[in-house]
């Protein structure tokens, strides 16, 4: 099953390597990995999203934990959780095809970034089902490229993670 | 008033920071990033700098005194080449869970990244192989770093710490400040057991028929082999180690019933199968323990106690997980033993080791007394006997090792350090040597191979310069024996690259070194060379014995089989089986 896990992690250099290398080390699946400072310069935030069985999640999830540098890990499918990922996409735009594909910008509540006379840049958030969705909603031969951040992740309600 | 703190440079710091932590010993060899540190190290009397010939040697010595002491080894190794010899070391070291530090050199901070001398990426190579690494970037970390690593180290589940030094570090000056203690908000292992799960697991045992205790190497790096003494004594349960947990448990007594596993006894191996009840205590069901997964303890609740929460539950699922450290836990149950009203079954009890003592008549471990041909089982049987059972004892990787681990019956623990996890040739002579180094004044023996033996011989001039006078019995059978067994088992029979052509002279080696060397070819001559080698007190003694270049070490659980499905010598008495 496909889980999202949030770990808070001390803002070393080398801290990505450590994940990651755990990861490829131990055979464990990465679909997305992301991270960046939080509020507290000193700590980062990683979402890494992962699939396995739930005994292949509980050793990442103390795997991870075991890493020194690891503040907390939190499995965000413990939880009722949001998720968002970000994608920018880049489609060939001419003729009729150009108000088709404004058409399903709109139905997917993307915006349009960047135009040019042959093309569209599209921004898009949502979960990754979203985006998928919208890829294979489109022509395969209009989409020029593609970039995904990866999936990010909060728990609803009033908790918060914390370092 | 507040003290007037000293400034120091870096590699003064490092002396300062390790005397401050009581180390006693620093295994190393010097190259161009830690000069420094050797001429800050000449200035100096506190630390005692042992120059080993080869930096996997110096990373071995250090684990050998760690695994004798429990205090971490330290190692003092040049960036490049010198930390790379130095990864087998630490990998062995934490496939094992021994605490180490070794600091590595690095180029200066401004050559990092430029393909320098001698630079290579120190905190990649060994990452996977640590249980943290440090870079420090800065003289003012210095101290605190080395603070971290010791604390690091040493606590929860122990296991080597890297801190790669810059050159430049090393020259800088700042103010010493030793920290007094460290607390990092990412890192705190649990220590007591939860109360609930503890009480659970008591019921659970109290419940049993055919309980078996099944502890590891956690027991001895917790120290708790009273409480695990004490513990299985008031139950009266039949008691098994692995390998790296034996002498945990006093292996003379009659609990015990010896190693289990791949290499393990009959009624070791044959209690775990039929097992209703199964309690591990720092052991972490390696594959060389379980066998085949799907053949586990078929019939047992199990109930785990480990300090690391990813060993619990890793390989089998476990009933009752305990996350603690194996000493708390087990004075915690010890209590609820004593003063709770519950009593083992005594009359079930009773019926378990009458099938378990029906097991032992088999006698497993039975071999060829009659023939003048050395049995290397007889070496290891003799040393027992005349080094009264008290030797510290290294090891190899083979079969030696197997037969050391099944004929040297250890009553305390510390004594016997061999690399369990890594399986690492060339860790005998090393470590022996850090071990005497640490006690001076106790015996300390090296059972190895001539195959491995040959691995790390260069430290034999160690031996010598520092005057650690240990006693090697190479059981030399002409053959990479443990694989000339999986060739004759397996292969059948085709023994490619497993035979050793063109051996040295083992007794002129060790007599160039500066050493006593010995051969014995007959069993009749063993006894009285152990014997001449112990009271050699002042010299290192390699002894080689030519044995038997067929042996095979028995019992053998095969890849894939079960507990019960044990392939047994000619010598046992198959018909009880
Ligand atoms: C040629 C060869 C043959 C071998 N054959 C066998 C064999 O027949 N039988 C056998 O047993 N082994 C054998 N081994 C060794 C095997 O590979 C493993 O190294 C060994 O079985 C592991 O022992 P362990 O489970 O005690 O774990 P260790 O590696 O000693 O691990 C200790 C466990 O205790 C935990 N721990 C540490 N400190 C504490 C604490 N304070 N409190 C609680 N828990 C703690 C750790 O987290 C870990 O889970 C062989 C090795 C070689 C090289
Ligand atoms: C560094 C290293 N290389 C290879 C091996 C694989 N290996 C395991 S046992 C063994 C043979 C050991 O021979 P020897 O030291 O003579 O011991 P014996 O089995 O004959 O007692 C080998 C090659 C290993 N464990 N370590
Ligand atoms: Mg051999």
């Amino acid at each position: 099953m496909r889980h999202i896990l949030s770990l808070l992690m001390e803002n070393e250099a080398g801290a990505l390597s450590r994940v990651s290398g755990l990861f490829s080390a131990r055979a464990f699946n990465i679909e997305s990995l992301i991270v960046a400072p939080t509020e507290d310069s000193t700590v980062s935030r990683m979402t890494v999203v992962t699939s396995g069985s739930d005994a292949i999640i509980e050793q990442i999830t103390k795997q991870l934990n075991k890493l020194v540098d690891v503040i907390k890990v939190v499995d965000l499918n413990e939880f009722r959780h949001i998720e968002r990922e970000l994608m920018l996409i880049k489609l060939i735009a001419q003729n009729e095809c150009r108000d088709e594909a404004k058409r399903m910008v709109d139905i997917f509540r993307g915006r349009i970034i960047d135009v040019t006379e042959n093309t569209y840049t599209i921004e898009m958030t949502g979960t990754s089902e979203k985006l998928d969705a919208f890829i294979e909603s489109l022509d395969n031969s209009m989409i020029l490229e593609v970039v995904r951040s990866g999936v990010s992740g909060l728990s609803r309600g009033d908790k918060a993670t914390q370092s | 008033m507040a003290k007037k703190k000293e400034i120091l440079r870096g590699a003064e710091i490092f002396c300062r920071a390790l005397k401050d932590e009581g180390v006693k010993h620093l295994f190393g060899y010097p190259g161009g990033a830690v000069l420094h540190i050797y001429d800050a190290l000449y200035k100096q009397d506190a630390i005692e700098h042992v120059l080993v010939r080869h930096e996997q040697g110096a990373t071995h010595a250090a684990d050998g005194y760690a695994r004798a002491t429990g205090r971490p080894g330290v190692v003092l190794v040049t960036s490049g080449p010198g930390a790379t010899n130095a990864v087998t070391g630490i990998a062995t070291a934490y496939l094992d869970s021994i605490p180490l530090i070794v600091f590595t050199g690095q180029v200066a901070t401004h050559m990092i990244g430029n393909d320098a001398f001698q630079e290579v990426d120190s905190m990649g190579i060994t990452r996977p192989c640590v249980k943290h690494n440090f870079l420090v970037k800065d003289v003012k970390d210095l101290a605190a770093t080395i603070k971290k690593a010791f604390y690091v180290a040493t606590s929860g589940r122990p296991g080597p710490v890297v801190i790669d030094i810059p050159k430049d570090i090393t020259a800088d000056s700042c103010e010493y400040d030793y920290p007094q203690e460290i607390e990092l908000r990412s890192y705190r292992p649990v220590v007591k057991g939860h109360p609930g799960q503890i009480k659970k697991a008591a019921k659970l045992l109290l419940s049993a028929k055919k309980p078996m205790i099944y502890s590891g190497g956690g027991v001895v790096l917790s120290e708790a082999s009273n409480e695990l003494t004490e513990f299985s004594q008031l139950l009266g349960y039949p008691v098994t180690n692995t390998l790296m947990g034996l002498g945990a448990y006093p292996a003379t007594d009659k609990q015990f019933v010896g190693m289990l596993g791949m290499h393990g006894t009959y009624e070791a191996n044959m209690g775990m199968h039929h097992c209703d009840l199964l309690i591990a205590i720092g052991a972490r069901f390696d594959d060389r323990v379980t066998g085949d997964l799907e053949k586990f303890c078929p019939y047992a609740k199990i109930i785990q106690i480990d300090i690391d929460p990813s060993s619990i539950a890793k390989n089998v699922p476990v009933d009752v997980p305990i996350v603690g450290d194996v000493r708390y836990v087990l004075s915690d149950l010890i209590s609820i033993l004593k003063n709770g009203k519950g009593k083992p079954d005594i009359k079930a009890l009773e019926d378990w080791w009458k099938q378990i003592y029906d097991w032992k008549k088999l006698d497993c471990l039975k071999f060829d007394r009659t023939t003048d041909v050395i049995k290397p089982q007889y070496v290891v049987e003799k040393l027992w006997e005349l080094t009264k059972g008290d030797a510290y004892v290294t090891s190899d990787v083979g079969q030696h090792q197997m037969w050391a681990a099944q004929f040297y019956p250890f009553d305390k623990p510390r004594r016997w350090i061999n690399s369990g996890g890594l399986g690492t040739m060339g860790f005998g002579l090393p470590a022996a040597m850090g071990v005497k180094l640490a006690f001076p004044d106790e015996t300390v023996a090296c059972i190895s191979g001539e195959a491995s033996l040959v691995m790390c011989i260069q430290e034999l001039s160690t031996c010598l310069q520092y005057n650690t006078p240990i006693k090697i019995l190479s059981l030399n059978n002409r053959y990479m024996g443990m694989v000339r067994q999986w060739q004759e088992f397996f292969y059948s029979s085709r023994y490619s690259h497993s035979y050793m052509e063109a051996l040295p002279d083992f007794v002129k080696m060790a007599e160039s070194y500066g050493h006593v060397g010995m051969r014995i070819e007959k069993s009749s001559d063993v006894e009285g060379a152990i014997k001449e080698a112990l009271e050699l007190k002042e010299r290192t003694v390699l002894m080689d014995f030519v044995t038997d270049q067929t042996e095979n070490v028995y019992p053998m659980i095969a890849a894939g089989k079960g507990h019960h499905e044990m392939h047994l010598s000619t010598d046992a008495n198959r018909e009880l089986a």
